[in-house]
């Protein structure tokens, strides 16, 4: 299993070279001066310069590059130009945001698309089934945009039950420790804070989390399909086993690893899913600040942001990957 | 040579019999062909021009005269919509076109040359699929400038690596094959064996792979373009439209609600073709 992680871990290194490569051509590739973009066309010379300083782009491009890589080494990657704070501190400010809504959202699309998939499979081809089905390829259909409007229109603006934005009522008082609100009002025992932090994340987990749950929900259904067909679950019915245990202790443990491979693949979708739902939803996490920056043209903040998503991103699917072992024994890592 | 002619369009027809015998291909077949008409003949349908301001019409409510009400222009919404339908299969032809060519030309090198060919060339494809893809696409349209034809393009960049894996996996499967082995031995070189054995014998997940793309495609360039970062004002983008939508949700919900419903209603149609194919040219079934 070591061997395994370690080659896999080398295995990674070239895409990394290589992501790193196109995050630093980013850059180079906008058309025009890079720091007249930055700037618009209204900038002064001087300014221009100093950006062009500030940037290194008077370089040669290789050593550009080296100089770039360095950095990161030193866990440097850059000032923000927005504001003027390093890319790395902005994004540790952040980050927490983004992962309390992305384990939230996960919870939801697992704890519901989870059982709708094993209900659907055990009722095939009931009303039940067809209901749920189209419901979930609706759901794989649904913008989450649209979605994250229609929660806001129905239960924050109509209904008044539910914030619709930022992730803590004006007012509430919380100190920061992890900068996962949820677990910090746990840590502080603030339970005014922690309901208030919950509410607001119901809205946005929901938008985000519904498309990964209908994409659960109909890998759960045809993965449990296929295993209630085989002849071990015949046997076990016919030693006389009541169907709960049929369903969850021999069915759903086989049917397990198609459903954690796209369990492990909807973290790409709920990250990229995550700016969407962050601009909606004025969350303060990483893909409202990346997209701010986009629009304010703060390249060295975009290069940092989409640099810290794609290694994130890559080491969960690694991650995703190993933990295959774990609920299937019968693989083994060579 | 005939009776090869007549095989493969057997093939075909028999896929297309088994599509519109399956309940979802059928139902997105009926859905496309809905799309299409309204795309093709949306001067025809269309009430107003969709871009056809009067402020004095500010959100109007949906009536008789706005069946979808009207926008912050005063802009008919069912008029957009229609004319949006153009966009979005614009957007889901073109960029998907991008990826299958593209994508197929570099799965085919992959997967039939092999060795540093192969490995040179998914590396790449690793790499692009170690962003999450619509981010991969935003920093596509960050460098290129927030414009349709850029959405486009990124999209279309964004898929090439699906569609080079699913191409590549086929290509692998099939190259050892007997027929392959006696095309070469009747002296058939590398492109023949490519564009007459290999590209044919590979076409059923390549169909399905298209038809799914299409609908995710129409997805993400909704998404770029409700982030200022595809279609800009005052073109009829559904996506477009839901990001003018934000500011207006409590005064005017509609204007959010239809052009949302129109774009699941195009995704939807394209998933359930792709589903339905998928099962029509599954010859296990």
């Amino acid at each position: 299993m070591l061997n395994y992680i370690i080659k896999r871990l080398f295995a990674l290194i070239p895409v990394l070279i290589g992501v790193l490569i196109l995050i630093f051509l980013l850059i180079h590739f906008i058309p025009g001066d890079p720091a007249i973009s930055m700037l618009g066309e209204k900038a002064s010379k001087e300014q221009v310069a100093e950006i062009r300083e500030s940037l290194g782009l008077n370089e040669a491009l290789h050593i550009q590059f080296f100089r770039y890589v360095n950095r990161l080494f030193h866990l440097d990657m850059g000032r923000s130009i927005l504001t003027r704070n390093q890319v790395l501190v902005e994004i540790s400010n952040r980050f927490p945001a983004t992962v309390e809504l992305t384990i939230f959202a996960m919870i939801f699309a697992v704890g519901i698309g989870v059982p709708i998939g094993i209900l659907s499979a055990i009722n095939h081809n009931s009303w039940f089934d067809t209901l749920c089905m189209v419901g979930a390829l609706i759901g794989v259909s649904m913008p989450i945009f649209w979605l994250g409007l229609m929660l806001i229109w129905l239960f924050a603006v109509n209904l008044g039950l539910l914030p619709s934005s930022s992730r803590l009522t004006i007012g509430i008082e919380l100190n920061n420790i992890t900068n996962l609100y949820i677990l910090d009002s746990i840590l502080q025992g603030n339970f005014k804070a922690f309901i208030d932090s919950l509410k607001h994340l119901i809205l946005p987990s929901i938008a985000l989390g519904s498309i990964p749950m209908s994409m659960i929900a109909r890998m759960t259904r045809s993965s449990m399909l296929e295993v209630i067909k085989k002849d071990y679950i015949r046997t076990a019915y016919a030693k006389g086993l009541k169907n709960r245990v049929v369903i969850y202790k021999h069915a759903l443990k086989n049917a397990l690893i198609p459903i954690i491979t796209v369990i492990g693949l909807q973290v790409g979708i709920l990250l990229g899913g995550a700016i969407l739902t962050e601009t909606i939803f004025s969350w303060p996490g990483l893909g409202k600040f990346l997209i701010d920056a986009i629009y304010k043209r703060d390249y060295p903040t975009v290069q940092g942001v989409v640099l810290f998503f794609s290694l994130v991103f890559v080491l969960v699917n690694l991650f995703v990957d190993l933990l295959y072992t774990t609920v299937d024994p019968r693989i083994e890592y060579n | 040579m005939a009776n090869n002619f007549n095989q493969s369009s057997n093939l075909w027809v028999d896929t297309w019999f088994k599509l519109i015998k399956n309940n979802v291909g059928r139902i997105g077949l009926i859905f496309l062909c809905i799309l299409l008409f309204i795309a093709i003949f949306a001067p025809l349908i269309a009430p107003y021009d969709p871009l056809d301001d009067n402020l004095m019409n500010r959100y109007k409510a949906p009536s008789k005269d706005h069946w979808m009400g009207t926008d912050e222009m005063g802009r008919d919404i069912l008029s957009r919509i229609i004319y949006g339908s153009r966009i979005s299969l614009k957007v889901g032809l073109l960029s998907i076109s991008v990826a299958l060519v593209f994508g197929t030309l570099l799965g085919i090198l992959a997967g039939f040359y092999g060795g540093m060919v192969d490995m040179l060339i998914m590396r790449v494809m690793d790499i692009m699929l170690a962003f999450p893809s619509i981010l991969l696409a935003i920093t596509i349209v960050t460098i290129l400038g927030p414009q349709l034809k850029n959405a486009i393009l990124a999209i279309g960049i964004i898929n090439i690596p699906r569609f080079a894996r699913v191409i590549r996996s086929s290509v692998i499967s099939i190259r050892e094959s007997e027929y392959i082995d006696a095309a070469r031995a009747l002296g058939a070189n590398d492109i023949r064996i490519i564009v007459f054995h290999l590209l044919p014998n590979s076409l059923a997940p390549l169909i399905v792979q298209s038809t799914l793309g299409i609908a995710e495609a129409i997805l993400e360039a909704a998404a770029l373009s409700f982030l200022g970062l595809g279609a800009q004002p005052p073109q009829p983008e559904w996506g477009a439209m839901l990001s003018d939508a934000r500011s207006a949700l409590q005064r005017a919900p509609w204007v959010a609600t239809f052009p949302g419903l129109a774009i699941i209603f195009g995704v939807f149609g394209f998933n359930l073709l792709g589903d339905g194919l998928r099962d029509a040219l599954d010859p296990k079934i």
